[in-house]
């Protein structure tokens, strides 16, 4: 079978350095002896840039360039990893003879003939960075920074960023796998200081998503994203110290879905659940959320940043139910976890770059929604939180303690909003936040598409989402007493 | 045990074909059209293993290189990098930096430093960072296990996350058009241990690790893994504190964080941009008289040792708090210009930052304190940088009377950082020389937690 993202990639990566996918299968036979489980070769060749204004001007900018190769073999649990920035056929051998050292040398063995799979791609192949002129970048962010100081007069400073990255990867492996992909992804970003009476705050908004800079124009975003920020801003301007304590707290849409990649999404990936490090192991099949709560992790979505048509390992993405009617359902695999633990590869085998090695990590997670009514679940809350917007969050997946900080959330009495409340750091179980979640609402939304996890070193761009919810009991971190 | 091959890890760098590869890239900006430029070339090396319950997980040789380079065109500026640094691909990224500075506004702060202001590149401080280790996949499966072995006595150390050795070499050169060209080799060395324990059903994980830049100064593998299982053990029973204000001790581990907020504030990139509780900060009291914090970027083997800056400045010992008072920002040349003042030599940041140790170890500290919270993590990203509103989740444990009484996690201490510096009582004598910034622990005034 043809296709046609491979013949795009095999010019980028395989021809410059005249190698073929027949030489790629030659370098796999060297180190596929009777040990050897596994092994594949994952090549790369990615352009990324960035265009920073502030103080009124674009001030620097920078582009790079990054090719090279990862090669691993697997043999029972372990792992021989090395890699070149050369994509020669004599530095891959190279690569393969200092990765093939876990196994026993000299003994060459049997590759299944590489077949490409085509999957329908998700997003274009287009180079975002050259779908526009220099001076288009430019000329957006100068015209973004007098709008958004136009905004308000309190407006005091104002930063814009633009970032695009155009990755071309390919993935040979002794299975038989022959995968490739083109993926364009492109990043906005706008952050203002606002200062009223001697106080001042900050608010920051933005997005993206695979897709090419046009995307930024479509449907008056990058100007959103400005007021948001304004008004995020603004809002902070006026925020009192949040409650210290264990209150109900009603998340909003969207991206507070952080809470699903914190609570639970970590903990579902496969390397922890076979190593039996998660909270999650051994609770296949159980109980480990509210029946309200059905979560996903979704590779699929067209143009999302956190989708891939395949991942890192060649696998086509999917959906995947992990939790179902508050049921454990699936872990996340990449085919090293998965063939140890007995599960199929579920496409979330992925790697920073090809100097990393790939793990289970998650594309786009969120839950789908419930029946409630949004207005209906603020109602709910007597004494309690409300927190619209938030910032990062971190997991501890052995005990299943997480947190994540508001940077948008009120304080509310009987059902009403009182007033805004300042960044606190949110603190809770995952499981028993899980079981507390009370009301899911009918709002589904996914975030704007800026999502970064960080995972043993390696960042890979993922998306959240979620409904509105309520969740009975969390400790929120604030100072008031 | 599998056979290994070869350390794949013995190609020497030439650290005088680096400095001759910086001339020549200088020169092929200079020939595109540049009328400045600086280069930074970098080349590492290294290998990690990591073992598990006994066996090997992974085997990872590292090499990595790369060349990044800003470009000036009058007052404007671009900045391209690559990881190829074959002469095709250095023309190509010369010419990407220079397509960029078309079109960057001009900045009058941009441009490289004065000729007299740079570092002397023949007669750079000598500061004893090259301490290779003949260090074999095997000998390092071998420690590792042993590391992991230590670690796994105890039977309530149900689990294990494995245990790593790590060995890297790395070779760093900088050049600009002002004629400075140098270059330095270092090595780093670690190992580490993370292991899981568990009791009545509850599951807790913590770790512990060394790194140095000597392999003959790392800790015994038996200890760093003993430390690892003391550690992980000492969780279990954890129960989540009263919500309330309690003093507060920032284990040394933790302690560095909160110094490196301080850090971060009075740097030149926070100022300039006003985004600093900070601001105006200069020459007033912002910690307690007894405070004094110092860079010793000369610090033989030091962590985070360099002989000149990002900018090719010659660094210097220098204190930025002399009695509780904020007496210098932490500057870079681009940051400084912008705020008017002279440059700090602290291109990259602030180089094995110290606060001096105090006469109490930890346990006299807790004494001190009486009955407070002892943080050992901290989680989550709660520090706002223009406000020092502080609230994060942390884990560690009650101290009842002067005495650890059990441990804590589910907790958030909360409180704004221009006031928590302001409030500490003391310093312990338990300096973790580990990282970049060196304290030990900081006994503080009591911070809002919110717990059960």
């Amino acid at each position: 079978m043809t296709n046609s993202l491979i013949k795009r990639t095999e010019e980028v990566l395989l021809a410059p350095t005249a190698l073929t996918s027949q030489i790629l299968e030659s370098i796999l036979a060297t180190v596929a002896g009777p040990q050897t489980d596994y092994a594949d070769i994952f090549l790369q060749h990615s352009h990324t840039e960035g265009w920073v204004l502030e103080n009124g001007v674009v001030r620097d900018a920078y582009f790079s360039l990054e090719h090279g190769a990862g090669l691993r073999v697997i043999s029972g649990e372990q792992t021989g990893f090395a890699y070149t920035d050369n994509l020669s056929q004599q530095a891959l051998q190279q690569v393969a003879g200092a990765a093939g050292s876990i196994v026993r040398m000299g003994m060459s063995g049997k590759v299944k003939p590489l077949v490409s799979t085509a999957s329908a791609p998700l997003y274009t192949a287009e180079n975002p960075i050259l779908s526009w002129e220099s001076e288009q970048k430019v000329a957006l962010l100068q015209r973004l920074d007098a709008y958004t100081r136009a905004l308000d007069p309190a407006v005091c400073e104002v930063s814009a960023s633009l970032h695009a990255a155009h990755d071309n990867i390919m993935v040979a492996a002794t299975d038989g796998t022959f995968g490739a992909d083109i993926r364009p992804l492109v990043r906005f970003n706008v952050s203002v200081i606002v200062e009223r009476n001697g106080r001042r705050e900050r608010g920051s908004a933005g997005g993206g998503g695979r897709v090419t800079y046009d995307w930024l124009l479509e449907e008056g975003r990058v100007e959103a994203w400005a007021k948001e920020a304004v008004r995020i801003a603004l809002l902070n301007l006026e925020a009192q110290a949040a409650p210290a304590g264990v209150f109900p707290v009603v998340l909003g849409p969207g991206w507070p879905g952080v809470l699903l990649h914190e609570a639970v999404g970590h903990g579902l990936e496969g390397d922890f659940n076979r190593k039996g490090t998660s909270v999650y192991a051994q609770q296949m099949g159980e109980m480990v959320a509210s029946p309200l709560c059905t979560v996903v992790d979704d590779g699929t979505l067209a143009h999302r940043r956190g989708s891939l048509t395949i991942d890192d390992e060649g696998t086509p993405t999917q959906v995947n139910t992990l939790i179902e009617n508050g049921r454990l359902v699936k872990y996340m695999q990449d085919k090293h976890n998965a063939r140890l633990a007995g599960f199929e590869p579920t496409g979330n085998g992925r790697r920073e770059s090809y100097a990393h090695l790939p793990m289970p990590r998650m594309t786009n997670t969120y839950m789908l929604p419930g029946n409630s009514d949004p207005a209906e679940i603020l109602a709910s809350l007597d004494k309690g939180v409300y927190a619209v917007n938030f910032g990062g969050g971190q997991v501890d997946i052995t005990s299943g303690r997480f947190v994540f900080s508001t940077n948008e959330a009120y304080w509310v009495e009987n059902g009403k909003i009182q007033y805004p409340v300042k960044g606190a750091t949110l603190i809770g179980s995952g499981a028993e936040v899980m079981r507390s979640i009370s009301m899911v609402g009918n709002d589904l939304a996914l975030d704007s598409g800026v999502g970064v996890c960080g995972k043993d070193g390696q960042s890979v761009p993922v998306g959240v989402g979620q409904p509105s919810l309520r969740v009975d009991a969390l400790t929120i971190g604030g100072t008031a007493s | 045990m599998t056979k290994l091959a070869p350390h794949a890890n013995t190609t020497q760098v030439d650290v005088e074909q680096l400095k001759q590869q910086v001339n020549e890239i200088l020169a092929e900006a200079e020939r595109q059209g540049a009328s400045a430029a600086a280069v930074n070339l970098g080349v590492s090396q290294g290998l990690s293993v990591e073992v598990r319950m006994g066996g090997v997980d992974t085997l990872e040789f590292h090499h990595n290189q790369g060349v990044s380079l800003t470009v000036y065109v009058g007052q404007r500026t671009g900045s391209a990098s690559s990881t190829d640094t074959s002469p095709n691909s250095i023309k190509e990224t010369v010419a990407a930096a220079l397509a960029i500075a078309k079109h960057t506004g001009e900045d009058e702060a941009n441009g490289l430093a004065p000729k007299e202001l740079l570092a002397q590149a023949d007669s750079l401080p000598a500061l004893d960072l090259h301490h290779p280790w003949a260090l074999s996949p095997e000998e390092a499966i071998t420690l590792a296990q042993q590391v992991e072995q230590a670690g796994r006595e105890d039977k309530r150390i149900v689990n294990s996350d494995g245990a790593t050795v790590t060995s890297g070499f790395s070779v760093r050169a900088y050049g600009n058009t002002q004629g400075f060209v140098a270059a330095y080799p270092s090595t780093s060395h670690g190992m580490s241990c993370a292991l899981v324990a568990e009791a009545k059903g509850e599951m807790q994980r913590d770790y512990y690790y060394h790194a140095h830049r000597n392999p003959a100064m790392l800790m015994a593998p038996e200890e760093v893994g003993a430390k690892a299982a003391e550690r992980t053990l000492s969780r279990l029973g954890a129960k989540q504190p009263a919500t309330g204000k309690w003093p507060v001790i920032f284990h040394a581990e933790v302690a560095r964080g909160l110094l490196g907020h301080f850090i971060s504030a009075i740097s030149g990139g926070a100022l300039y941009r006003k985004a600093s509780f900070m601001l105006d900060r200069l020459d007033t009291p912002v910690f307690p008289e007894w405070v004094t914090l110092a860079e010793h970027p000369h610090l033989l083997q030091g962590p985070a040792s360099a002989p000149f800056d990002s900018d090719g400045l010659p660094t210097r010992a220098q204190n930025f708090v002399e009695a509780g008072v904020l007496r210098s920002y932490v500057l870079s040349l681009y940051s400084s210009r912008r705020l008017g003042l002279a440059p700090t030599g602290n291109g990259g940041g602030v180089r094995n930052l110290a606060l001096p140790a105090g006469d109490k170890n930890l346990a006299q500290l807790c004494e001190q304190m009486g009955t407070g919270i002892l943080v050992t993590e901290l989680m989550g990203q709660g520090v706002n940088a223009l406000t020092g509103d502080y609230s994060r989740g942390a884990a560690g444990y009650w101290v009842e009377n002067g005495v650890i009484a059990h441990p804590l996690e589910e907790f958030t201490v909360a409180g704004n950082l221009a006031d928590m510096f302001m409030s500490i009582e003391a310093v312990g004598n338990d300096v973790d020389q580990r990282g970049g910034i060196h304290t030990g622990s900081l006994l503080l005034a009591p911070l809002t937690v919110a717990g059960a």
